[in-house]
Protein backbone atom coordinates (compact mmCIF):
# COMPACT_ATOMS: atom_id res chain seq x y z
CA UNK A 1 0.00 0.00 0.00
CA UNK A 2 1.34 3.42 -0.86
CA UNK A 3 1.09 6.09 1.76
CA UNK A 4 2.85 8.99 0.21
CA UNK A 5 0.00 11.13 -1.05
CA UNK A 6 0.43 14.00 -3.46
CA UNK A 7 0.67 16.48 -0.61
CA UNK A 8 3.10 14.41 1.45
CA UNK A 9 6.62 15.58 1.99
CA UNK A 10 9.40 14.16 -0.09
CA UNK A 11 10.83 11.07 1.58
CA UNK A 12 14.08 11.65 3.35
CA UNK A 13 12.68 14.54 5.35
CA UNK A 14 12.11 13.63 9.00
CA UNK A 15 8.57 12.49 9.91
CA UNK A 16 8.67 14.76 12.95
CA UNK A 17 10.88 17.67 13.78
CA UNK A 18 10.38 19.85 16.84
CA UNK A 19 12.23 23.00 17.82
CA UNK A 20 12.08 24.07 21.45
CA UNK A 21 8.53 22.85 21.90
CA UNK A 22 7.23 24.04 25.26
CA UNK A 23 3.97 23.79 27.18
CA UNK A 24 3.37 25.55 30.45
CA UNK A 25 0.51 24.99 32.88
CA UNK A 26 0.70 28.07 35.08
CA UNK A 27 4.18 28.05 36.55
CA UNK A 28 4.86 24.44 35.60
CA UNK A 29 6.67 23.75 32.33
CA UNK A 30 5.21 20.31 31.60
CA UNK A 31 7.30 20.16 28.42
CA UNK A 32 10.30 22.44 28.40
CA UNK A 33 12.06 23.19 25.12
CA UNK A 34 11.77 19.77 23.50
CA UNK A 35 13.76 19.46 20.28
CA UNK A 36 13.76 16.12 18.53
CA UNK A 37 13.68 14.54 15.13
CA UNK A 38 11.98 11.27 14.17
CA UNK A 39 12.67 9.54 10.85
CA UNK A 40 10.01 7.83 8.79
CA UNK A 41 9.64 4.10 9.42
CA UNK A 42 11.28 4.58 12.80
CA UNK A 43 9.87 3.32 16.09
CA UNK A 44 10.65 6.08 18.53
CA UNK A 45 10.18 5.60 22.28
CA UNK A 46 9.43 8.29 24.84
CA UNK A 47 10.26 7.13 28.34
CA UNK A 48 10.35 8.90 31.66
CA UNK A 49 8.74 8.90 35.10
CA UNK A 50 5.10 9.75 35.79
CA UNK A 51 4.48 13.40 35.11
CA UNK A 52 7.61 13.74 32.98
CA UNK A 53 5.60 15.33 30.17
CA UNK A 54 5.30 12.43 27.70
CA UNK A 55 1.56 12.73 27.19
CA UNK A 56 1.73 16.51 27.08
CA UNK A 57 4.32 16.31 24.31
CA UNK A 58 2.19 13.86 22.34
CA UNK A 59 -0.93 16.00 22.82
CA UNK A 60 0.91 18.95 21.34
CA UNK A 61 2.17 16.91 18.39
CA UNK A 62 -1.36 15.64 17.69
CA UNK A 63 -2.83 19.20 17.76
CA UNK A 64 -4.82 18.43 20.91
CA UNK A 65 -2.97 21.03 22.95
CA UNK A 66 -1.50 24.29 21.66
CA UNK A 67 2.20 24.78 22.53
CA UNK A 68 3.18 27.76 24.68
CA UNK A 69 6.34 28.17 22.60
CA UNK A 70 8.37 26.43 19.93
CA UNK A 71 7.66 24.89 16.55
CA UNK A 72 7.05 21.49 15.05
CA UNK A 73 6.82 20.04 11.56
CA UNK A 74 4.87 16.81 11.31
CA UNK A 75 4.64 14.80 8.09
CA UNK A 76 5.89 17.95 6.39
CA UNK A 77 3.22 20.26 7.81
CA UNK A 78 3.55 23.05 10.32
CA UNK A 79 1.82 22.19 13.57
CA UNK A 80 0.69 25.73 14.20
CA UNK A 81 -0.49 26.87 10.78
CA UNK A 82 -1.52 23.57 9.13
CA UNK A 83 -3.24 21.70 11.93
CA UNK A 84 -5.85 20.24 9.56
CA UNK A 85 -3.18 18.76 7.29
CA UNK A 86 -1.29 17.42 10.27
CA UNK A 87 -4.45 15.65 11.48
CA UNK A 88 -4.98 14.10 8.06
CA UNK A 89 -1.56 12.46 8.17
CA UNK A 90 -1.34 11.22 11.74
CA UNK A 91 -2.92 8.51 13.83
CA UNK A 92 -3.30 8.84 17.60
CA UNK A 93 -4.11 6.27 20.26
CA UNK A 94 -4.46 8.30 23.45
CA UNK A 95 -3.50 7.13 26.93
CA UNK A 96 -7.18 7.13 27.88
CA UNK A 97 -9.79 4.88 26.35
CA UNK A 98 -10.85 6.36 23.04
CA UNK A 99 -13.04 3.67 21.47
CA UNK A 100 -16.70 4.26 22.21
CA UNK A 101 -18.02 1.57 24.53
CA UNK A 102 -21.61 2.23 23.51
CA UNK A 103 -20.88 1.30 19.90
CA UNK A 104 -19.83 -2.03 18.40
CA UNK A 105 -16.32 -2.60 17.08
CA UNK A 106 -17.61 -2.33 13.54
CA UNK A 107 -19.43 0.92 14.28
CA UNK A 108 -16.33 2.42 15.84
CA UNK A 109 -14.37 1.64 12.70
CA UNK A 110 -17.15 2.94 10.48
CA UNK A 111 -17.15 6.22 12.39
CA UNK A 112 -13.40 6.59 11.95
CA UNK A 113 -13.54 5.67 8.26
CA UNK A 114 -16.14 8.36 7.67
CA UNK A 115 -14.39 11.02 9.75
CA UNK A 116 -11.21 10.41 7.75
CA UNK A 117 -13.15 10.36 4.49
CA UNK A 118 -11.97 6.92 3.46
CA UNK A 119 -13.64 6.64 0.02
CA UNK A 120 -17.04 4.98 0.22
CA UNK A 121 -16.03 2.19 -2.15
CA UNK A 122 -12.99 1.29 -0.06
CA UNK A 123 -14.67 1.61 3.32
CA UNK A 124 -16.15 -1.83 3.93
CA UNK A 125 -13.10 -3.57 2.53
CA UNK A 126 -10.69 -1.67 4.73
CA UNK A 127 -12.84 -2.18 7.81
CA UNK A 128 -13.06 -5.90 7.12
CA UNK A 129 -9.31 -6.12 6.60
CA UNK A 130 -8.62 -4.17 9.80
CA UNK A 131 -10.95 -6.41 11.82
CA UNK A 132 -9.26 -9.51 10.43
CA UNK A 133 -5.78 -8.13 11.04
CA UNK A 134 -6.60 -7.29 14.64
CA UNK A 135 -8.37 -10.59 15.25
CA UNK A 136 -11.68 -8.88 15.97
CA UNK A 137 -13.83 -10.32 13.19
CA UNK A 138 -15.72 -12.59 15.57
CA UNK A 139 -16.65 -9.78 17.94
CA UNK A 140 -17.26 -7.05 15.38
CA UNK A 141 -20.93 -6.70 16.30
CA UNK A 142 -20.45 -6.79 20.05
CA UNK A 143 -20.55 -3.56 22.08
CA UNK A 144 -17.01 -2.44 22.84
CA UNK A 145 -17.79 -2.11 26.54
CA UNK A 146 -17.83 -5.92 26.59
CA UNK A 147 -14.34 -6.13 25.03
CA UNK A 148 -11.23 -7.04 27.01
CA UNK A 149 -8.51 -4.42 27.47
CA UNK A 150 -6.37 -6.03 24.79
CA UNK A 151 -9.22 -6.13 22.30
CA UNK A 152 -9.99 -2.46 22.91
CA UNK A 153 -6.37 -1.51 22.34
CA UNK A 154 -6.26 -3.44 19.08
CA UNK A 155 -9.49 -1.81 17.96
CA UNK A 156 -8.10 1.62 18.78
CA UNK A 157 -4.98 0.91 16.77
CA UNK A 158 -7.16 -0.16 13.86
CA UNK A 159 -9.30 2.98 14.21
CA UNK A 160 -6.27 5.23 14.18
CA UNK A 161 -4.67 3.66 11.13
CA UNK A 162 -7.58 3.07 8.70
CA UNK A 163 -6.50 6.16 6.79
CA UNK A 164 -2.90 4.92 6.42
CA UNK A 165 -1.24 7.73 8.38
CA UNK A 166 2.46 8.42 7.94
CA UNK A 167 3.02 9.21 11.63
CA UNK A 168 1.39 7.27 14.46
CA UNK A 169 1.35 8.21 18.14
CA UNK A 170 0.60 5.58 20.77
CA UNK A 171 0.47 6.75 24.38
CA UNK A 172 1.13 3.76 26.68
CA UNK A 173 -0.50 1.26 24.35
CA UNK A 174 0.43 -1.73 26.54
CA UNK A 175 -0.54 -0.28 29.91
CA UNK A 176 -2.77 -2.65 31.82
CA UNK A 177 -2.39 -5.52 29.34
CA UNK A 178 -1.31 -9.07 30.13
CA UNK A 179 1.87 -10.43 28.47
CA UNK A 180 -0.05 -11.94 25.58
CA UNK A 181 -1.86 -8.66 24.95
CA UNK A 182 1.40 -6.74 25.17
CA UNK A 183 3.09 -8.95 22.63
CA UNK A 184 0.14 -8.62 20.27
CA UNK A 185 0.45 -4.83 20.47
CA UNK A 186 4.19 -4.99 19.77
CA UNK A 187 3.54 -7.16 16.76
CA UNK A 188 1.03 -4.64 15.43
CA UNK A 189 3.35 -1.71 15.99
CA UNK A 190 6.11 -3.43 14.02
CA UNK A 191 3.59 -4.33 11.36
CA UNK A 192 2.46 -0.70 11.02
CA UNK A 193 6.00 0.31 10.37
CA UNK A 194 6.43 -2.42 7.74
CA UNK A 195 3.07 -2.01 6.06
CA UNK A 196 2.66 1.76 6.10
CA UNK A 197 6.27 2.81 6.34
CA UNK A 198 4.99 4.94 9.17
CA UNK A 199 6.98 6.59 11.92
CA UNK A 200 5.69 5.32 15.27
CA UNK A 201 6.05 7.33 18.48
CA UNK A 202 5.30 5.22 21.51
CA UNK A 203 5.45 5.82 25.27
CA UNK A 204 5.84 3.05 27.81
CA UNK A 205 6.83 2.43 31.40
CA UNK A 206 8.22 -1.02 30.56
CA UNK A 207 11.95 -0.72 29.91
CA UNK A 208 12.24 -4.24 28.47
CA UNK A 209 9.57 -3.29 25.98
CA UNK A 210 11.27 -0.05 24.99
CA UNK A 211 14.51 -1.96 24.57
CA UNK A 212 13.02 -4.64 22.35
CA UNK A 213 10.73 -2.44 20.30
CA UNK A 214 12.30 0.96 19.77
CA UNK A 215 14.92 1.99 17.25
CA UNK A 216 15.65 5.09 19.30
CA UNK A 217 14.58 6.39 22.67
CA UNK A 218 14.22 9.84 24.18
CA UNK A 219 14.45 9.94 27.95
CA UNK A 220 12.31 12.71 29.44
CA UNK A 221 12.30 13.99 32.99
CA UNK A 222 10.48 17.04 34.34
CA UNK A 223 9.65 18.26 30.88
CA UNK A 224 13.20 18.10 29.55
CA UNK A 225 14.63 15.64 27.06
CA UNK A 226 17.73 14.35 28.81
CA UNK A 227 19.09 12.20 26.02
CA UNK A 228 18.08 10.66 22.68
CA UNK A 229 19.82 7.55 21.35
CA UNK A 230 19.49 3.90 20.42
CA UNK A 231 18.85 1.50 23.32
CA UNK A 232 22.27 -0.09 22.73
CA UNK A 233 24.10 3.23 22.89
CA UNK A 234 22.18 4.30 26.01
CA UNK A 235 23.07 1.08 27.82
CA UNK A 236 26.67 1.34 26.61
CA UNK A 237 27.05 4.69 28.34
CA UNK A 238 26.24 3.16 31.71
CA UNK A 239 28.25 -0.03 31.67
CA UNK A 240 28.88 -3.41 30.12
CA UNK A 241 25.89 -5.32 31.44
CA UNK A 242 23.59 -2.39 31.96
CA UNK A 243 19.86 -2.64 31.23
CA UNK A 244 17.57 0.19 30.24
CA UNK A 245 16.27 0.09 33.80
CA UNK A 246 19.77 1.09 34.93
CA UNK A 247 19.86 3.89 32.38
CA UNK A 248 16.48 5.13 33.55
CA UNK A 249 17.46 4.99 37.21
CA UNK A 250 20.77 6.73 36.75
CA UNK A 251 19.59 9.48 34.46
CA UNK A 252 16.38 10.43 36.21
CA UNK A 253 17.79 10.04 39.71
CA UNK A 254 15.07 7.60 40.63
CA UNK A 255 17.68 5.00 41.54
CA UNK A 256 16.79 4.50 45.18
CA UNK A 257 13.17 3.95 44.35
CA UNK A 258 13.85 0.96 42.15
CA UNK A 259 10.64 0.09 40.39
CA UNK A 260 8.47 2.39 42.46
CA UNK A 261 7.54 4.61 39.58
CA UNK A 262 5.85 1.54 38.24
CA UNK A 263 3.89 0.94 41.39
CA UNK A 264 2.32 4.36 41.29
CA UNK A 265 1.49 3.92 37.66
CA UNK A 266 -2.09 4.87 37.29
CA UNK A 267 -4.40 2.44 35.61
CA UNK A 268 -6.11 3.76 32.55
CA UNK A 269 -9.33 4.17 34.43
CA UNK A 270 -7.81 6.05 37.32
CA UNK A 271 -6.06 8.29 34.82
CA UNK A 272 -9.44 9.63 33.72
CA UNK A 273 -9.77 11.64 36.88
CA UNK A 274 -6.77 13.58 35.76
CA UNK A 275 -7.68 14.12 32.15
CA UNK B 1 -18.63 19.84 0.53
CA UNK B 2 -19.67 16.19 0.15
CA UNK B 3 -16.90 15.36 2.57
CA UNK B 4 -18.22 17.85 5.09
CA UNK B 5 -21.66 16.27 4.99
CA UNK B 6 -20.19 12.77 5.32
CA UNK B 7 -18.35 13.82 8.46
CA UNK B 8 -21.34 15.65 9.91
CA UNK B 9 -23.62 12.68 9.32
CA UNK B 10 -21.00 10.25 10.66
CA UNK B 11 -21.19 12.00 14.03
CA UNK B 12 -24.99 12.10 14.04
CA UNK B 13 -25.22 8.48 12.90
CA UNK B 14 -22.93 7.29 15.69
CA UNK B 15 -25.18 8.99 18.26
CA UNK B 16 -28.30 7.44 16.80
CA UNK B 17 -26.71 4.00 16.77
CA UNK B 18 -26.03 4.37 20.49
CA UNK B 19 -29.70 5.16 20.96
CA UNK B 20 -30.66 2.04 19.07
CA UNK B 21 -28.46 -0.05 21.35
CA UNK B 22 -30.20 1.40 24.40
CA UNK B 23 -33.86 2.07 23.57
CA UNK B 24 -34.68 2.11 27.28
CA UNK B 25 -33.17 5.54 27.56
CA UNK B 26 -35.74 6.92 25.15
CA UNK B 27 -38.61 5.13 26.81
CA UNK B 28 -37.68 6.47 30.24
CA UNK B 29 -37.36 9.99 28.88
CA UNK B 30 -40.90 9.81 27.52
CA UNK B 31 -42.41 9.40 30.95
CA UNK B 32 -41.97 13.00 31.99
CA UNK B 33 -43.91 14.71 29.17
CA UNK B 34 -46.69 12.17 29.51
CA UNK B 35 -46.99 12.97 33.21
CA UNK B 36 -47.06 16.71 32.51
CA UNK B 37 -49.92 16.31 30.09
CA UNK B 38 -51.81 13.86 32.25
CA UNK B 39 -51.43 15.50 35.66
CA UNK B 40 -50.59 19.16 35.17
CA UNK B 41 -52.63 19.45 31.97
CA UNK B 42 -55.81 17.94 33.36
CA UNK B 43 -55.76 20.08 36.48
CA UNK B 44 -54.91 23.34 34.76
CA UNK B 45 -57.54 22.70 32.11
CA UNK B 46 -60.06 23.67 34.80
CA UNK B 47 -58.63 27.16 35.18
CA UNK B 48 -60.49 29.63 33.02
CA UNK B 49 -58.74 32.18 30.89
CA UNK B 50 -55.37 30.43 30.81
CA UNK B 51 -55.50 29.55 27.13
CA UNK B 52 -56.67 31.81 24.31
CA UNK B 53 -60.43 31.33 23.93
CA UNK B 54 -60.26 29.53 20.59
CA UNK B 55 -58.78 26.29 21.93
CA UNK B 56 -58.98 24.07 25.04
CA UNK B 57 -56.09 24.31 27.49
CA UNK B 58 -54.84 20.79 26.77
CA UNK B 59 -54.48 21.70 23.10
CA UNK B 60 -52.63 24.85 24.12
CA UNK B 61 -50.38 22.87 26.44
CA UNK B 62 -49.40 19.96 24.16
CA UNK B 63 -46.94 21.90 21.93
CA UNK B 64 -45.45 23.50 25.05
CA UNK B 65 -44.84 20.10 26.65
CA UNK B 66 -43.38 18.78 23.42
CA UNK B 67 -40.90 21.66 23.28
CA UNK B 68 -40.19 21.26 26.98
CA UNK B 69 -39.36 17.57 26.72
CA UNK B 70 -37.02 18.32 23.82
CA UNK B 71 -35.41 21.09 25.88
CA UNK B 72 -34.83 18.80 28.85
CA UNK B 73 -33.14 16.23 26.66
CA UNK B 74 -31.04 18.83 24.87
CA UNK B 75 -29.91 20.77 27.91
CA UNK B 76 -28.14 17.78 29.39
CA UNK B 77 -26.30 17.22 26.17
CA UNK B 78 -23.28 19.05 27.46
CA UNK B 79 -22.79 16.53 30.18
CA UNK B 80 -22.30 13.77 27.64
CA UNK B 81 -19.61 15.92 26.02
CA UNK B 82 -17.82 16.22 29.37
CA UNK B 83 -18.28 12.50 29.86
CA UNK B 84 -16.72 11.84 26.46
CA UNK B 85 -13.83 14.10 27.35
CA UNK B 86 -13.24 12.25 30.63
CA UNK B 87 -13.37 8.88 28.89
CA UNK B 88 -11.09 9.94 26.05
CA UNK B 89 -13.62 9.38 23.25
CA UNK B 90 -13.56 13.11 22.53
CA UNK B 91 -9.97 12.77 21.28
CA UNK B 92 -11.11 10.31 18.65
CA UNK B 93 -13.26 13.08 17.15
CA UNK B 94 -10.94 16.02 17.59
CA UNK B 95 -7.81 14.34 16.28
CA UNK B 96 -9.63 13.55 13.04
CA UNK B 97 -9.40 16.01 10.14
CA UNK B 98 -13.16 16.66 10.27
CA UNK B 99 -13.87 20.42 10.44
CA UNK B 100 -14.80 21.34 13.99
CA UNK B 101 -18.09 22.84 12.83
CA UNK B 102 -19.03 19.51 11.23
CA UNK B 103 -18.45 17.76 14.57
CA UNK B 104 -20.55 20.29 16.48
CA UNK B 105 -23.33 20.31 13.87
CA UNK B 106 -23.39 16.51 13.79
CA UNK B 107 -23.94 16.39 17.52
CA UNK B 108 -26.64 19.05 17.24
CA UNK B 109 -28.42 17.13 14.52
CA UNK B 110 -28.44 13.94 16.55
CA UNK B 111 -30.04 15.82 19.42
CA UNK B 112 -32.83 16.82 17.03
CA UNK B 113 -33.35 13.22 16.00
CA UNK B 114 -33.49 12.21 19.63
CA UNK B 115 -36.17 14.81 20.30
CA UNK B 116 -38.22 13.57 17.36
CA UNK B 117 -38.58 10.19 18.96
CA UNK B 118 -40.08 11.98 21.96
CA UNK B 119 -42.34 13.95 19.70
CA UNK B 120 -43.91 10.75 18.41
CA UNK B 121 -44.82 9.80 21.96
CA UNK B 122 -46.20 13.24 22.80
CA UNK B 123 -48.30 13.23 19.61
CA UNK B 124 -49.79 9.84 20.51
CA UNK B 125 -50.40 10.80 24.09
CA UNK B 126 -51.98 14.13 23.17
CA UNK B 127 -54.23 12.47 20.61
CA UNK B 128 -55.33 9.92 23.19
CA UNK B 129 -56.29 12.78 25.53
CA UNK B 130 -58.48 14.36 22.90
CA UNK B 131 -56.15 17.06 21.61
CA UNK B 132 -57.02 17.78 17.98
CA UNK B 133 -53.77 17.47 16.03
CA UNK B 134 -53.00 18.44 12.48
CA UNK B 135 -51.49 15.57 10.53
CA UNK B 136 -51.28 17.37 7.21
CA UNK B 137 -47.89 16.44 5.71
CA UNK B 138 -46.82 20.07 5.41
CA UNK B 139 -47.67 20.69 9.07
CA UNK B 140 -45.88 17.56 10.24
CA UNK B 141 -42.82 18.48 8.18
CA UNK B 142 -42.82 21.96 9.68
CA UNK B 143 -43.12 20.48 13.18
CA UNK B 144 -40.16 18.18 12.50
CA UNK B 145 -38.11 21.14 11.37
CA UNK B 146 -39.06 23.27 14.37
CA UNK B 147 -38.23 20.50 16.84
CA UNK B 148 -34.93 19.77 15.11
CA UNK B 149 -33.92 23.43 15.09
CA UNK B 150 -34.93 23.93 18.72
CA UNK B 151 -33.07 20.83 19.90
CA UNK B 152 -29.99 21.66 17.87
CA UNK B 153 -29.99 25.15 19.36
CA UNK B 154 -30.40 24.12 22.99
CA UNK B 155 -28.05 21.13 22.79
CA UNK B 156 -25.35 23.37 21.34
CA UNK B 157 -26.04 25.95 24.04
CA UNK B 158 -25.52 23.14 26.51
CA UNK B 159 -22.27 22.19 24.80
CA UNK B 160 -21.05 25.77 25.19
CA UNK B 161 -21.85 25.68 28.90
CA UNK B 162 -19.97 22.38 29.16
CA UNK B 163 -16.93 23.95 27.52
CA UNK B 164 -17.02 26.70 30.12
CA UNK B 165 -17.63 24.73 33.33
CA UNK B 166 -15.58 21.65 32.26
CA UNK B 167 -16.61 19.30 35.10
CA UNK B 168 -19.64 17.07 35.47
CA UNK B 169 -20.40 18.23 38.98
CA UNK B 170 -20.50 21.91 38.10
CA UNK B 171 -22.53 21.16 35.01
CA UNK B 172 -25.18 19.25 36.94
CA UNK B 173 -25.76 22.28 39.15
CA UNK B 174 -25.89 24.72 36.28
CA UNK B 175 -28.02 22.48 34.09
CA UNK B 176 -30.80 22.56 36.68
CA UNK B 177 -30.49 26.29 37.17
CA UNK B 178 -30.76 26.97 33.44
CA UNK B 179 -33.66 24.72 32.55
CA UNK B 180 -36.15 26.31 34.95
CA UNK B 181 -35.96 29.90 33.68
CA UNK B 182 -35.84 28.83 30.03
CA UNK B 183 -38.98 26.81 30.60
CA UNK B 184 -40.95 29.19 32.82
CA UNK B 185 -39.89 32.38 31.04
CA UNK B 186 -41.53 31.09 27.88
CA UNK B 187 -45.00 30.61 26.50
CA UNK B 188 -44.86 26.83 27.03
CA UNK B 189 -47.56 26.54 29.69
CA UNK B 190 -49.19 30.01 29.69
CA UNK B 191 -49.44 32.80 27.13
CA UNK B 192 -46.87 35.60 27.20
CA UNK B 193 -49.73 38.09 27.58
CA UNK B 194 -50.42 36.79 31.10
CA UNK B 195 -46.91 37.58 32.33
CA UNK B 196 -45.79 40.69 34.19
CA UNK B 197 -44.01 43.16 31.91
CA UNK B 198 -40.43 42.30 32.88
CA UNK B 199 -41.03 38.60 32.33
CA UNK B 200 -42.61 39.30 28.95
CA UNK B 201 -39.34 40.85 27.86
CA UNK B 202 -37.42 37.75 28.92
CA UNK B 203 -39.94 35.50 27.21
CA UNK B 204 -39.57 37.43 23.97
CA UNK B 205 -35.79 37.00 24.12
CA UNK B 206 -36.16 33.27 24.75
CA UNK B 207 -35.88 31.04 21.65
CA UNK B 208 -38.10 28.43 23.32
CA UNK B 209 -40.99 30.88 23.00
CA UNK B 210 -40.63 30.87 19.22
CA UNK B 211 -40.33 27.10 19.05
CA UNK B 212 -43.56 26.70 21.03
CA UNK B 213 -45.28 29.45 19.07
CA UNK B 214 -44.45 27.75 15.78
CA UNK B 215 -45.46 24.34 17.08
CA UNK B 216 -48.87 25.70 18.13
CA UNK B 217 -49.51 26.68 14.54
CA UNK B 218 -48.39 23.44 12.92
CA UNK B 219 -49.12 20.77 15.52
CA UNK B 220 -52.73 21.70 16.32
CA UNK B 221 -55.72 21.42 14.01
CA UNK B 222 -57.04 24.77 15.27
CA UNK B 223 -53.87 26.39 16.49
CA UNK B 224 -52.30 29.61 15.34
CA UNK B 225 -49.02 31.42 15.73
CA UNK B 226 -48.76 34.73 17.58
CA UNK B 227 -45.53 35.89 15.94
CA UNK B 228 -45.93 34.28 12.53
CA UNK B 229 -44.07 31.20 11.31
CA UNK B 230 -41.50 33.20 9.37
CA UNK B 231 -40.35 34.95 12.50
CA UNK B 232 -40.38 31.72 14.52
CA UNK B 233 -38.20 29.90 12.02
CA UNK B 234 -35.88 32.86 11.54
CA UNK B 235 -35.25 33.32 15.26
CA UNK B 236 -34.54 29.61 15.75
CA UNK B 237 -32.26 29.36 12.71
CA UNK B 238 -30.26 32.48 13.51
CA UNK B 239 -29.89 31.62 17.19
CA UNK B 240 -28.94 28.05 16.26
CA UNK B 241 -26.25 29.14 13.82
CA UNK B 242 -24.87 31.59 16.36
CA UNK B 243 -24.63 28.80 18.94
CA UNK B 244 -22.86 26.52 16.46
CA UNK B 245 -20.42 29.29 15.57
CA UNK B 246 -19.54 29.85 19.22
CA UNK B 247 -19.33 26.13 20.03
CA UNK B 248 -17.08 25.54 17.01
CA UNK B 249 -14.52 27.81 18.62
CA UNK B 250 -14.87 26.42 22.13
CA UNK B 251 -15.30 22.68 21.58
CA UNK B 252 -11.74 21.93 20.37
CA UNK B 253 -10.35 23.46 23.54
CA UNK B 254 -11.99 20.77 25.66
CA UNK B 255 -8.96 18.51 25.21
CA UNK B 256 -6.64 21.02 26.86
N1 LIG C 1 -4.34 20.02 31.77
C1 LIG C 1 -3.36 20.15 32.68
N2 LIG C 1 -3.39 21.14 33.59
C2 LIG C 1 -2.40 21.27 34.50
N3 LIG C 1 -1.35 20.47 34.60
C3 LIG C 1 -1.24 19.45 33.73
C4 LIG C 1 -2.24 19.24 32.73
N4 LIG C 1 -1.89 18.14 32.01
C5 LIG C 1 -0.72 17.72 32.52
N5 LIG C 1 -0.34 18.49 33.56
C6 LIG C 1 0.89 18.33 34.34
O1 LIG C 1 1.97 18.28 33.45
C7 LIG C 1 2.93 17.33 33.88
C8 LIG C 1 3.20 16.34 32.79
O2 LIG C 1 2.06 15.49 32.64
P1 LIG C 1 1.98 14.35 31.56
O3 LIG C 1 0.61 13.78 31.63
O4 LIG C 1 2.45 14.87 30.26
O5 LIG C 1 3.03 13.30 32.11
P2 LIG C 1 3.38 11.84 31.58
O6 LIG C 1 4.82 11.81 31.34
O7 LIG C 1 2.48 11.47 30.47
O8 LIG C 1 3.04 10.96 32.87
P3 LIG C 1 2.42 9.47 32.98
O9 LIG C 1 3.57 8.54 32.82
O10 LIG C 1 1.89 9.44 34.37
O11 LIG C 1 1.39 9.33 31.95
C9 LIG C 1 2.39 16.71 35.16
O12 LIG C 1 2.97 17.37 36.25
C10 LIG C 1 0.92 17.00 35.08
O13 LIG C 1 0.37 17.11 36.37
MG1 LIG D 1 1.05 10.05 30.14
Amino acid sequence: MTVIGTDSPASGRPAIETFGLTRRFGALAAVDGASLSVRSAEIFGLIGPNGAGKSTLIKMLTTMLPPSAGRAIIAGFDLRTQAGQVRRHIGYVPQLLSADGELTGYENLLLSARLYLVPRTAREGRIRAALALMGLTEVRDRLVRQYSGGMIRRLEIAQSTLHAPSVIFLDEPTEGLDPVGRHAVWRHIRDLRERLGAAVVVTTHYMDEADALCDRIALIDRGRILVTDTPAALKGQIGDHATLDDVFAQMTGHAAEGGSYRDVRRTRRAAREHA
Amino acid sequence: MGGYLTQLLAVADAELRKLRHDPWELASRAIQPVLWLLLFGNVMARVRGLAPQAIPYLDFLAPGILAQSALFVAIFYGISAIWERDLGVLHRYLVSPAPRSALVSGKALSSGARALSQAVIVYFCAAAMGVRLSLRPADVAAAILLITLGSALFSTFSLIIACMVRTRERFMGIGQVLTMPIFFASNAIYPVALMPGWLQILALLNPLTYEVDGLRAVMLARGSSVFGLTRDFTVLAVAGLAMIAVATRMYPRMTE
